[in-house]
């Protein structure tokens, strides 16, 4: 209590956006040095993982944490991007900024396919039919091995070239996903704070209550589903492009658990509260390889524990809607 | 060949039949998809199995013990992690739900290892010859075990003064507790019934594959799930039909389109009744309100 009250001083103080301000512009320098700071690949790796899994985090946040749609295929979207980015490369020859187009694209196509007649659904019945769904696309990897090598995967899937200059090593991909977390992260950004993040928070909250005021839930949990579903996939294609090698494997429903723990973890609704999800569910099992085996089972008692006890996350919407609350107040006092 | 797989069908649709008939007590009386219940299943079967490799005992004395373990776990996992969550959005709780699938599967991970294990229970399977059909006396039994123990289910919800407690509360929670039913008492043993019943299929579907891993729940979750949806989720009749229907046309679509697609098959005819009849065959129709 006394902690959230110091926050909401700090917050209301003239400094704030100064020191706000200070925080974007040290960490971003950070950021865009890090690889002249250090050249440890292992660092870098553990950044690009963070980097994926936070886009990766920020687009299940829009289905689930803004239009409320629970969804456990998540990761069957980006295994779709990948593949598809994959194939494309391996196939056709196609360029790898193509190809992460036609991830997302293909991706997209599926998030329409499967939303379209299920998003009229209970939430309940949407839940398990995502799970179906994840588990389905994870057979096809499997078994249309004409298409996908089956269980062997697809080795080799070329590095990008960019003007002549063909990526390699880690330098390159991690400032080409600091560019596609920063445009995933615009692009929320601008949906959630827009008439339509309002619109699917709507959705999210009463369903009939939203449509008698005009707003059609599938429209927006379709739009929803659609876009996360192509971020996903295109986040997908620099996974395969990355790592040069998909498989079945990748594309668990448990890695669609791990996604949705850290967006609970950062909170349900909150664009910063996932990218910290995400940190902290990707350093923890790094920086404790003790922990590793117990990963799961970690993540499993997270999702309980925080549901039972912090439903909202450690960032998420009920907190930020008590902080803009408390700063309205303030400032008709100082008036 | 078709009556051939027709029969497994139905053996393996009475399983399924068994698991669903746990989500649909379980849905019936607080609206949530309990997702564990498929791990529950699993759980089931690993008791069976280390508490008759433990004991030596005879497989019909390990199955009453291995069974009331399983409902003691359904009713300690309704203990801790739902009933906290009770009148909670149901976000919340499905994501809870999936939060104990997760940790079930991973835990019987951690203490059983990831490998599948034999389930060697000393049982003598024998062959028995019907025209081209050929039905082992397993098959039998678990035939006989599935409607003996659906007939006493349904005997015990239609007839018995906690049966008809069990559909008050499903009926309406707050009402139920006003007329002085003891409504946690009731969800716990719904639980712990459900889950007694998946931990008899479980046993049933070790000896019958001869196979356990830890990660079984989640598919004969999904396809137990599926099988609830198909009968009309809440309806037990419907639980059993629609268990028996997916069993059968599982077995004839992985004979005769692709086996690769096994479990594909429960899922895909789950998602096409979703989207055409959500009610399913049995279901009521229940209206949403603001």
């Amino acid at each position: 209590m006394k902690l959230t009250s110091l926050w909401s001083t700090f917050r209301a103080s003239r400094n704030f956006k100064w020191v706000v301000l200070a925080a974007i512009v040290i960490s971003g320098s950070l950021l865009l040095l890090l690889p002249f700071i250090t050249s440890n690949t292992y660092v870098l790796h553990i950044m690009i993982s963070i980097g994926l899994y936070s886009v990766l985090a920020l687009s299940l946040n829009l289905v689930t944490g803004f239009a409320g749609q629970l969804s456990f295929c998540h990761i069957a979207f980006y295994g779709i991007g990948a593949y598809t980015g994959a194939l494309l490369m391996l196939r056709l020859n196609v360029s790898f900024w193509i190809a992460m187009f036609a991830g997302a694209f293909m991706a997209a196509i599926f998030g329409f396919l499967l939303g379209l007649p299920t998003l009229r659904l209970r939430g309940d019945y949407l839940a398990i039919v995502t799970l179906g769904f994840g588990e389905i696309v994870r057979l096809v990897f499997v078994n249309e091995s004409w298409l996908t090598r089956g269980p062997l995967g697809l080795p080799g899937v070329p590095a990008p070239v960019l003007f002549g200059y063909r990526f390699s090593g880690r330098v390159p991909y991690y400032y080409l996903i600091l560019v596609v977390f920063l445009i995933t992260w615009f692009i929320m950004r601008r949906l959630t704070v827009s008439g339509i993040g309002l619109a699917m928070l709507s959705v999210k909250s009463d369903e009939i209550a939203a449509e008698s005021v005009g707003i059609r839930p599938v429209k927006y949990k379709l739009m929803a589903f659609v876009i996360s579903a192509a971020i996903a996939g295109w986040v997908g294609t620099f996974y395969a492009s990355y790592i040069a090698f998909v498989s079945p494997d990748t594309f668990m429903y448990t890695d669609s658990i791990t996604v949705l723990a850290m967006v609970i973890l950062g909170g349900l609704g909150s664009l910063p509260g996932a990218v910290v999800g995400a940190t902290v569910l990707t350093l923890i099992p790094e920086l404790l390889r003790a922990i590793n085996e117990y990963r799961m089972v970690l993540y499993g008692l997270l999702m309980i524990v925080m549901m039972i006890f912090r439903p909202d996350g450690f960032w998420g919407m009920r907190y930020r809607v008590k902080n803009a609350y408390k700063k309205t107040i303030r400032r008709v006092k100082d008036d | 060949m078709f009556l051939q797989q027709l029969v497994n069908g139905l053996t393996i649709g009475g399983i399924y039949a068994l698991i669903a008939i746990g989500y649909s007590l379980v849905y019936g009386i607080l609206r949530i998809v309990n997702f564990a219940h498929g791990d529950i299943f699993m759980m089931g079967s690993f008791f069976g199995l280390i508490i008759s490799k433990a004991s030596g005992l005879s497989f019909l004395v390990v199955a009453p013990i291995a069974m009331a373990c399983t409902g003691m776990l359904g009713m300690l996992v309704e203990r801790l992690a739902y009933r906290p969550l009770r009148g909670a959005d149901s976000m919340s709780v499905l994501i809870c739900a999936m939060g104990v699938s997760t940790l079930l599967a991973n835990l019987a991970q951690l203490i059983f290892g990831t490998q599948t294990h034999l389930y060697s229970v000393g049982f003598q399977l024998r062959h028995f010859q019907f025209g081209s059909v050929s039905i082992t006396n397993l098959q039998f039994i678990m035939v006989i075990i599935t409607v003996v123990s659906l007939t006493i289910l349904l005997a015990f919800v239609k007839k018995t003064k906690f049966g008809i407690a069990m559909r008050a509360t499903s009926n309406n929670l707050t009402t139920a507790k006003m007329m002085g039913i003891n409504t946690n008492i009731v969800i716990s043993i719904t639980f712990a019934i459900g889950s007694m019943l998946a931990s008899g299929a479980g046993m049933m579907v070790g000896m019958y594959y001869d196979a356990v891993f830890p990660t079984m729940g989640f598919s004969y979750g999904i396809k137990a799930f599926a099988a609830a949806v198909l009968g009309g989720i809440g309806s037990l009749p419907g639980a059993m039909l629609g268990g028996l229907t997916i069993g059968v046309v599982e077995s004839l679509g992985s004979a005769y389109l692709s086996s690769g697609y096994r479990n594909a098959f429960a899922f895909g005819i789950m998602i096409i009744v979703l989207i055409l009849k959500p009610t399913g065959i049995m279901g009521k129709v229940v209206r949403e309100k603001v």
